[in-house]
């Protein structure tokens, strides 16, 4: 029998769920758009861009929900970097990644209650929830309100650098989304970090 | 030595003023002596009757904006040279109401100068649209075109965003909000509202603002840059997918000269950055797009891969 942490409240399952839900909508819809095809349309054109506004908006709620979350549990607490140690801290946790994973190595930041993200995650969490999320929910809502974008930036059209950014901070998010859904499976068994995100306990190796 | 410097600067930049007024200043002086009325708002004549002077409104039709016409097309001629000499009279003589009114391709047809702008293939498109004459009884190009005070934005390096503007107020000078009183005239009935006959188009105000009105309401023609062929509405572009694909129909309008011509200046990269002209789901950068299937791939492929070695360490483990 192994050891259960209770490491996801109910507001964070919550809001997890909601913002799976969101990101996926947002993806296909974002797909679909950028790559519309007469012949071969993904999602009808105006059904994408209706649910693609509708998920913009849910993502950006939940999001608030996620800020106030951290700022007022200790759930917060989880990404602060140790920055004297990070260099080492992710070495040590990208050759458990790269070589330690197949030989059964014990990890490195095994998973507790005080830490439950290892450094990488850590960076990668910072990177996509307070830097990549912000950037694309700006320029989201800047490309709702196109009457708000400068007509031009340092000689470029505005519209098409708010849009150029949205898309390519988007695609760094999906890239996330991909990776971490991987990273998801290296648990106790390859269902047991997805079966975390439902009753909130997490099952140590 | 510097108020020499100072003085050079002077003569220099009043030449240039000189010059530059030059080409018009000789038709400034012939055209004052109408514009003195046709250029006001009020205008006002002696009555030679009882010597009194008498202020009346010009009429909008007959009011030319003197700013607006040496800044078009037509600020190179005089007034009489395209109007009778006799409107040198005042009050004017009541046979020159009918005076026979040039069209466009009285001066622009056939002329190898003006071969670019494809005057007959305007005309012959104009016939065929719900603009033409045999539609709307009495509707001429000047109905749209103002000699006055049109002006080519095309060619001419006029950002996307003016000429768009230019270009839908055309349209707008009729077929604005309530309708106008030149619709009553041409076709005897009241347009519905713009937001209402465009209700079913999201993002309404940014469509008209970015989006020329002929791009949905006017078949393309490959050699004009401004579709004449303007259809009835029930024929007008609907289908969101139309313009925002990678065929998108505006590839084969004024954007694509546009973009050939930003292209040619700026060079690739630069021109589709410095494109103005932002559609969803038709403006792509190819060099965008192969850098993302390339990490997209990189990405997948590195999982893949981890993923195998995974399944052979934990296979191999099963066995130990």
């Amino acid at each position: 029998m192994s050891e259960k942490l209770y490491l996801y409240p109910l507001w964070l399952r919550l809001w997890h769920g909601l913002n799976a839900l969101f990101f996926l909508t947002l993806l296909v819809t974002g797909i679909s758009m950028q790559y519309s095809d007469i012949d071969f349309p993904l999602v009808r054109f105006d059904l994408a861009v209706t649910g693609h506004n509708i998920a913009g908006i849910g993502i950006t709620l939940s999001y608030f929900m996620f800020i106030t979350g951290n700022l007022f549990t200790s759930n917060g607490r989880q990404y602060r970097i140790n920055i004297r140690s990070l260099f080492s801290d992710l070495l040590a946790q990208g050759r458990y990644y790269l070589f330690g994973i197949f030989s059964k190595q014990i990890p490195p930041f095994p998973v507790t209650l005080k830490s439950k993200f290892n450094p990488l995650q850590r960076v990668s969490y910072i990177g996509a929830m307070y830097v990549l999320f912000p950037i694309v929910a700006i320029t989201g809502w800047a490309l709702l309100f196109p009457e708000t974008i400068a007509r031009q930036a340092f000689g470029y059209s505005g519209t098409l650098l708010t849009a150029l950014l949205h898309i390519v901070m988007g695609f760094f998010m999906s890239i996330f989304m991909i990776v971490h859904v991987y990273m998801c499976t290296v648990g106790k068994t390859p269902l047991s970090n997805f079966k975390s995100m439902i009753n909130g306990y997490h099952e140590a190796h | 030595m510097k108020k020499v410097l100072n003085l050079i600067l002077f003569l220099g930049f009043t030449f240039w003023c000189f010059a530059q007024d030059h080409v018009n200043s000789e038709n400034r002086i012939a055209n004052r002596h109408c514009l003195d009325c046709h250029g006001q708002r009020v205008y006002s004549f002696v009555n030679p009757d009882d010597g009194s002077t008498v202020r009346k409104l010009m009429p909008v039709d007959f009011r030319v904006d003197s700013a607006l016409f040496y800044t078009g097309a037509h600020h190179i001629f005089k007034c009489v040279d395209c109007h009778v000499p006799e409107y040198d009279s005042f009050p004017h003589p009541n046979q020159l109401r009918f005076e026979p009114m040039y069209a466009c391709l009285d001066c622009h047809g056939g002329d190898d100068t003006y071969a670019k702008y494809h005057f007959e293939t305007i005309d012959e498109q104009f016939q065929k649209s719900v603009h033409s004459p045999e539609t709307l009884n009495g509707f001429t190009c000047w109905n749209c075109h103002d000699p006055h005070s049109f002006r080519i934005n095309q060619r001419t390096g006029e950002s996307i965003a003016n000429t768009i503007a230019y270009d839908n107020a055309v349209c707008m000078k009729c077929h604005f909000e309530t309708g106008s009183e030149v619709m009553l005239l041409l076709a005897n009935e009241k347009l519905k509202p713009m937001s209402v006959s465009h209700d079913w188009l999201p993002n309404q105000e940014l469509h008209f603002r970015q989006v020329r009105c002929i791009e949905c309401h006017a078949a393309m023609h490959d050699s004009l840059l401004v579709a004449h062929l303007v259809s009835p509405a029930d024929s007008a572009v609907k289908q969101c997918k139309e313009c925002h694909s990678r065929n998108t129909m505006l590839l084969s309008s004024w954007y694509r000269f546009q973009n050939i011509e930003n292209r040619n200046k700026n060079g690739f990269v630069n021109g589709v950055l410095l494109n103005e002209a932002y559609v969803i789901g038709a403006s792509r950068n190819e060099i965008l797009n192969i850098l993302s299937l390339i990490l997209f791939g990189l990405t997948l492929g590195g999982i893949l891969v981890h993923a195998l070695f995974r399944l052979k360490m934990n296979k191999r483990k099963r066995h130990e």
